[in-house]
């Protein structure tokens, strides 16, 4: 029982990853990751809408009826989103500021609603709050890491302490919508590298790579076992 | 008998032509420009051109090797991508700004993408707009041409257009030989417009892209109520025009598309200009127009020999 809910909690965070192999949240993941604190406070507030909205979806998942669970699902989670953000306003002012309409469009995230429709629906209660741990975590970690990259090569700080300022002009379109593009596909990229998940010309057919036409393997070696 | 015909494959008629060829006579074509650049800016300048060209060459290498793929620095496109970027700074500029100019445009921008005739966007240009929403003041800090001979420190001034802009008008004269302060190339108009006539008359460019681009800014800025002259010899619409826009690949092939993409790289240009709170717009419009020639290439696709037209009945 512990061993399964472990691998519930550690899938989202490397091999099903919300943000790097999913592709799901990109909106605030480009949007609030110009600064490490900003995504720290958006993925605490996500994973904690997360967490709660998996259990109360996970708890009345044999009374909502099937035809209209997406409006109950997102009702469920603007509940907690306003709770949340009524907490945010009252203790972390500074972090609702610069989170702005973010922290109220995580109503719409598609993380919460994904996992609701994907795991919550389906599974009892213990382990939906556990898949909504590990998802937030990892969306988390790689709001994070997004966060820290961009903040130190676009304003020469990590959390507002000057780094690199010193010795060299910040690169400021890493904090801007562009370097915030650039980071999240360089990311997607070592990640899908290191798990080892990237399929090669070799595994899908040629015929099939969206890449084909303009494939600098096949014009240099002129063979295809498509 | 069978021994005297030899059997191959088309093309039967070759032109001689080689990717290398037409990158040494980008490079010639841009000589007169350079030697421009050194004499109004000073041996810094030559300086630059190396740095970038080095390092445009150098990391062209590296990407090939670590993607373990065949070596193609020597078909000559990297060094034109360095030159071109070069020509496109300020004099005064942190070489090393320059070196992650030119990481964007081999690394992000060419070989990411697989490489030469697969970029999708001109990678010198997008060097430069990266580098100018990354180091705004970098990128706008102007010297004073000739200030070299002078004074070890570096005397700065503004733009012919920044300059305009406050009213204030620089001569034909002083634009069509580069006396005013700009980017290292874009400077002196005759010795573009010499390197511009070297590749049409070698048949490297066509002079359709050039002539729509240039033609549609003078017409559009004279429409609009401004001096056309000057707004054709300032800024980089030489350079843009004549050397960045060319780019085989990423401008369309047939003419009409070309024509379409010349007359857009100017209206957006002086739209810029006129009405966007940057001075000079020949870099943006010249990616924008990068990023619609797909669709452009589909709407002049040209119909082939013998097939029936669309409307004609049969």
């Amino acid at each position: 029982m512990a061993k399964g809910l472990f691998k519930e909690f550690s899938k989202g965070i490397i091999k099903e990853n919300p943000v790097l192999c999913l592709v799901l949240g990109t909106c605030p993941t480009l949007a609030v990751t110009t600064q490490a604190s900003n995504a720290i406070g958006m993925g605490v507030a996500a994973t904690l809408v997360l967490i709660c909205s998996n259990a109360a979806i996970s708890l009345l998942r044999k009374v909502i009826p099937d035809k209209v669970r997406i409006p109950a699902y997102i009702t469920i989670i603007a509940g907690f989103v306003t709770m949340v953000q009524m907490l945010v306003k009252a203790f972390a002012p500074a972090i609702d500021e610069s989170l702005g309409i973010y922290l109220p469009l995580i109503v719409v995230n598609c993380i919460i609603l994904g996992r609701a429709e994907m795991f919550a629906s389906k599974n009892s209660v213990v382990p939906s709050m556990v898949d909504g741990l590990g998802m937030g975590v990892g969306f988390t970690a790689a709001m994070l890491l997004m966060g820290a990259i961009r903040e130190l090569l676009g304003a020469g700080t990590i959390f507002g302490l000057p780094v690199t300022s010193a010795f060299m002009d910040p690169i400021l379109i890493f904090i801007l919508p562009p370097g915030g593009f650039f980071v999240f596909g360089m990311l997607v990229a070592l990640s899908s590298k290191l798990s080892g998940k990237q399929k090669t010309a070799e595994d899908i057919s040629c015929a099939k790579c969206p890449m084909n036409k303009n494939c600098s393997k096949l014009k240099e070696e002129g063979q295809c076992n498509g | 008998m069978e021994n005297m015909l030899t059997v191959s494959s088309s093309p039967h008629l070759s032109s001689g032509a080689t990717t290398r060829k037409i990158m040494l006579d980008v490079i010639i074509s841009l000589v007169p420009a350079s030697i421009a650049a050194t004499v109004f800016f000073g041996w810094k300048s030559l300086m630059l051109i190396a740095v970038c060209v080095i390092s445009c060459v150098v990391m062209e290498y590296i990407c090939r090797r670590v993607m373990k793929r065949k070596n193609t620095i020597g078909d000559l496109s990297a060094v034109v991508t360095g030159l071109l970027l070069a020509l496109n700074l300020p004099s005064g500029i942190n070489p090393l700004i320059a070196v992650f100019g030119c990481a964007v445009a081999i690394i992000a921008v060419k070989q990411m993408f697989g490489g030469i005739g697969n970029n999708f966007v001109n990678p010198a240009i997008t060097a430069r707009i990266v580098l100018l929403v990354s180091f705004p003041v970098h990128m706008t800090t102007w010297e004073k041409p000739f200030e070299w001979l002078n004074t070890a420190d570096s005397v700065t001034g503004a733009t012919p257009l920044a300059m305009m802009a406050q009213g204030e008008k620089t001569s034909y004269f002083d634009l069509l030989i580069g006396n005013t302060g700009g980017c290292l190339g874009e400077t002196c108009v005759i010795a573009l417009v010499l390197g511009g006539i070297y590749l049409v008359a070698r048949r490297v460019i066509s002079p359709v892209i050039p002539l729509c681009f240039i033609g549609t800014v003078f017409v559009l800025s004279f429409v609009l109520g401004q001096d056309p002259v000057f707004h054709i010899l300032s800024g980089g619409v030489m350079l843009g025009a004549i050397f960045m826009a060319t780019d085989y690949t990423t401008s369309p092939m047939n003419t009409w598309g070309k024509v379409i993409f010349g007359i857009g790289c100017g209206i957006i240009t002086v739209l810029i200009r006129l009405y966007a709170n940057l001075p000079e717009g020949v870099s943006f419009s010249i990616i924008l127009m990068n990023i619609l020639v797909p669709h452009i290439e589909n709407l002049t696709k040209p119909r082939p020999f013998g097939k029936e037209k669309k409307n004609e009945k049969a």
